[in-house]
């Protein structure tokens, strides 16, 4: 189909363009920007007057819950959310059930994404089997079965061996490990950072050295074996402090945080609020500042959802013991763009955070708009403001704790390969 | 209508009392006002038996609509109250509700020979079977109007009438 | 974090979830309803009818026969009718959630649940959940509170000293996992105690403890210096087995009560302990038996405190 895009604000990170201008697609690509190309009939004009167009966003970590948690989510409702939310392509961790350790299980879940068109789906395979921390799995066949990176997911790290092991042949085959840093004996059955919040409430705490030990161990193995490494989801100042200088000695190391943790510390448990319960914990307002810090000078690479869909039954239980995580991919632009507009920070590199940024990250040809690549587009009113109600959230996991938030920014128009999956 | 003098009232509900009393008799006021007028009786009567005094705060018939009340004293009978003759005292008698919830405390604290009841002043409205044994005048005051006592530092006490706040009152 | 959640819309309160977020004028007014109440457990016939037709359900997620038989006594002798759930052995075993339980609990028209459960908040997400005249009672949540022990505590020390202001408090033992020390250092700060202090080894130290209001000692004696409230704190078996102490005897000795360390505190001092003792471990024989150990009528009060809350929660429409 072709589609006419005009009069919006063109917002690409990748080449730096911020325009007010037209952009053209015909069939499942950008044909042209600003001018129409030669013959070109609109079948669609989409009036962006007043908005924002940008590449559509890119997820570096949003949970689909297939196969497995059906009962939580499922690929449906997972990928009309992350349409709604203008979320184009995802990265999915692979701690599912069974976790994606065999590439007929990559390839089922790469062919159910594709046939529902609706957002690219880039599986990360599992770094051991199981996900037990053992054995090694067979990464040369998970990547041609489609994985981008491999990971543990939020099973546990395997011990110092396993991982030096698995890196080095990451490395060989020549794929990034996604590591998501904590030192398993330290965090043993914490739910809560280590202060005065669980203090007071009485949880079981993580101290915030069980992820600066894990950092400190994967970038020393990092440097050892040569692997890329990528820190999933860092949510204390040192582990910044220590991403920072590795960075700066030149070591091949990226890391993101979740947008959960741009916005919430430990306080915000309050009355043992469930929704609160996240892996890795809110930690104290020193660490929040530390990470926002970290985005504005680069050394936090993205931004994601870390999108986790929770059931109501698994969240109406006492703190400790409700399922941990928060459903995010409908959220991901608006509460970015509220973290740029609180630190001053140009619309153009907080986008970049959600588009550019994680398409690298994940070696993937998106998060650009650009003559003659996919058109994958996100058209969005930054000045719409909507509250969020849990209930009207097209995921089928309502468990967020920016319930009743006020929020500026929303998607109106969400594009996959040249089709409008949203509006 | 004015209030008589309430000191007068003192006086005239002891001399009322006076010649009905046995030497074991024992008198007991309900908070707050009946202690004040009860430590009187108790004084000019020359009681052998100390005084004792309870709180119906546990006892009332109001608990579910209102709560408990914000101050609750500690009842204190420092005498045996079985086959004994009590005085109950109160300073304002109204609905009855008060003296019905001071009765049911006391008789959980044993079977009194006989009960009599002292009121300071008596204004109508009762909304119980209740009836004063002494008392000190019979006052008539309207519907949207209190009757309390107070005491002053030096001990003096006066009645006295104010607009009836909101909720209803018992007395 | 909006209301205060054992507060209703008129600011009465109306659950008892945690000392922590309760004004110190509500404090004071539970214990001068509690004064009221030992009378009433003084004389013969210590029933009174405020609670009459009312249900109280004791929902115990973890098992204890002290706490649960001490409401139990303070629920009849407001006269209400009482029920005990042992929820270990039932339902829960049987996979119904918590809230189900209490869901089913309330159809059966319950006006009160005394609930005790091994996971901190658990009282908190009850509270949340029953209907409007349905009122919680925390007895005991995981590491986060057990407020009407502090309550019972704070009625024990104002009935052998009076006045809290110039008091200085030591609570020795376990404070990490100890929901009664949370409660009571909460009461004791609201009460304008002039000091509270705590003691312990540092692996029974939570994070932070002092932002708290509380001085932290590690050493024993130091901590006991001019103290004039002693609280001993239970030290659980599984504590002793080497991960965090390394034994009994060694607790013992750089912990445990003895007259000699007691003799550092003012010569007036008062010994308390939440109970069960460990003899021993945390109290030696000749103090928790001699002349300066409240003990006992810590336990006595708990009722009376006990009835002051049940009647203060119970009465509202």
């Amino acid at each position: 189909m072709n589609v006419h895009i005009t009069g919006g604000r063109l917002v690409d990170p990748a080449s730096g363009l911020d325009a007010v201008t037209d952009v053209f697609v015909a069939g499942a690509e950008v044909a042209a920007i600003g001018e129409a190309p030669a013959g070109f009939h609109a079948e669609r004009t989409i009036d962006a007057r007043g908005l924002i167009v940008c590449p559509g966003l890119v997820d570096v970590a949003a949970r689909l819950r297939e196969p497995g948690f059906e009962y939580r989510a499922t690929l449906e409702s997972e990928a009309a959310a992350a349409a709604a939310g203008g979320v184009t392509s995802l990265a999915c961790p692979p701690d599912t059930d069974p976790p994606l350790d065999e590439p007929g299980l990559v390839e089922m879940l790469k062919y159910r994404a594709r046939s529902l068109n609706l957002v690219q789906v880039y599986p990360i395979g599992a770094l051991t089997r199981a996900l037990q921390g053992a054995k090694l799995t067979e990464m040369s066949e998970l990547a041609d079965a489609g994985c981008v990176a491999f990971s543990q997911g939020d099973a546990p790290l395997p011990d110092p061996q396993v991982l030096l092991r698995s890196m080095q042949y990451a490395a060989t085959v020549g794929y990034p490990v996604w590591l998501r840093p904590q030192e398993n004996t330290l965090a043993g059955g914490g739910v809560a950072h280590d202060g005065e919040v669980a203090t007071r409430l009485g949880l079981q705490a993580i101290p915030a050295i069980a992820e600066t030990m894990a950092v400190s161990i994967i970038l020393l193995l990092a440097r050892e074996t040569g692997a890329r490494v990528h820190l999933c989801r860092l949510s204390s100042a040192a582990s910044v402090d220590m991403v920072r200088e590795a960075k700066s000695l030149g070591l091949a190391v990226s890391c993101d945080i979740s947008v959960n943790h741009l916005h919430l510390t430990d306080i915000d448990i309050g009355d043992f609020e469930s929704a609160c319960h996240l892996i890795p914990p809110l930690r104290s307002r020193r660490d929040l500042e530390a990470l926002r810090n970290g985005l504005a000078d680069g050394t936090i690479d993205a931004i994601c959802s870390d999108h986790t869909p929770v059931d109501e039954d698994a969240k109406q239980l006492p703190f400790a013991e409700a399922a941990a995580g928060a459903t995010g991919l409908e959220l991901l632009l608006p509460l970015t763009l509220k973290w740029a507009s609180e630190a001053g920070i140009p619309l153009v590199d907080a986008l970049a955070s959600l588009t550019s940024a994680p398409a690298r990250l994940l070696g993937i040809p998106a998060g650009r708009v650009e003559t003659g690549m996919r058109a994958d587009l996100c058209v969005f009113d930054p000045a719409l403001h909507w509250r969020v109600e849990p209930s009207a959230l097209r995921s089928q996991g309502h468990n967020t704790p920016f319930a009743g938030y006020e929020l500026e920014g929303k998607v109106l128009y969400t594009l996959v390969g040249g089709h409008i999956v949203y509006e | 209508m004015p209030f008589p003098d309430t000191e007068k009232l003192l006086d005239a509900l002891i001399d009322s009392i006076r010649g009905n009393i046995k030497p074991d008799t024992g008198i007991i006021g309900i908070h707050t006002g009946g202690v004040w007028v009860a430590e009187r009786l108790h004084a000019s009567l020359g009681i052998d038996v100390p005084m004792g005094t309870i709180d119906i705060a546990f006892y009332r018939d109001d608990y579910s609509q209102r709560g408990l009340h914000d101050s609750v004293k500690p009842s204190d009978i420092p005498f045996d109250v079985n086959d004994r003759d009590i005085i109950l005292v109160d300073d304002v008698l109204y609905t009855g509700r008060t003296v019905r919830a001071a009765m049911n405390e006391l008789f959980d604290y044993g079977r009194p020979g006989c009960v009599m009841l002292a009121a300071l002043v008596d204004r109508g409205g009762r909304q119980l079977p209740i009836e004063p044994r002494f008392v000190g005048a019979q006052v008539s005051v309207s519907d949207d109007e209190l009757v309390s006592l107070q005491r002053e530092d030096d001990g003096a006490l006066h009645l006295s009438t104010k607009p009836r706040p909101s909720a209803s009152d018992q007395s | 974090m909006s209301r205060n959640p054992q507060l209703d819309g008129s600011g009465r309160l109306t659950h008892l979830l945690s000392i922590e977020g309760l004004p110190r004028d509500v404090l004071v007014n539970i214990l001068d309803t509690a004064q009221s109440f030992v009378s009433v457990t003084e004389r013969d016939i210590k029933k009174v009818p405020l609670l009459r037709g009312k249900s109280v359900f004791n929902l115990f997620f973890e098992p204890s026969t002290r706490t649960r038989t001490t409401f139990e006594i303070a629920a009849k002798r407001l006269s209400a009718d009482v029920i005990n759930l042992n929820v270990g052995v039932s339902s829960q075993s049987k996979g119904e959630t918590l809230l189900d339980t209490v869901a089913n609990l309330s159809a059966m028209h319950a006006d009160m649940f005394v609930v005790r459960h091994s996971q901190s908040g658990a009282p908190n997400l009850i509270a949340r959940h029953v209907g409007e005249n349905i009122h919680v009672i925390n007895a005991g949540d995981g590491r986060h509170a057990h407020p009407t022990q502090a309550l019972l505590d704070m009625f024990t020390i104002r009935h052998y000293k009076q006045d809290f202001s110039g008091l200085r408090v030591a609570i020795v033992g376990d404070i990490l996992h100890s929901r009664v020390a949370r409660s009571q250092i909460h009461a004791l700060t609201t009460l304008g105690v002039a000091e509270v202090r705590v003691i312990a080894p540092a692996t029974l130290l939570p994070a932070a403890v002092d932002r708290l209001g509380v001085r932290v000692f590690t050493d024993m004696v130091e901590g006991l210096t001019d103290a004039d409230v002693v609280i001993m704190l239970r030290l659980q078996n599984e504590r002793m087995n080497g991960e965090l102490l390394p034994s009994a005897q060694e607790y013992f000795k750089n912990y445990g009560l003895n007259p000699e360390k007691l003799a550092h505190a003012d010569s007036q001092a008062i010994v308390m302990h939440p109970g069960p003792m460990n003899r021993g471990v945390e109290i030696d024989s000749s103090v928790a038996d001699g002349s300066q150990s409240v003990i006992l009528p810590q336990v006595t009060f708990g009722i009376a405190v006990r009835m002051a809350v049940m009647s203060m929660l119970a009465g509202q429409s």
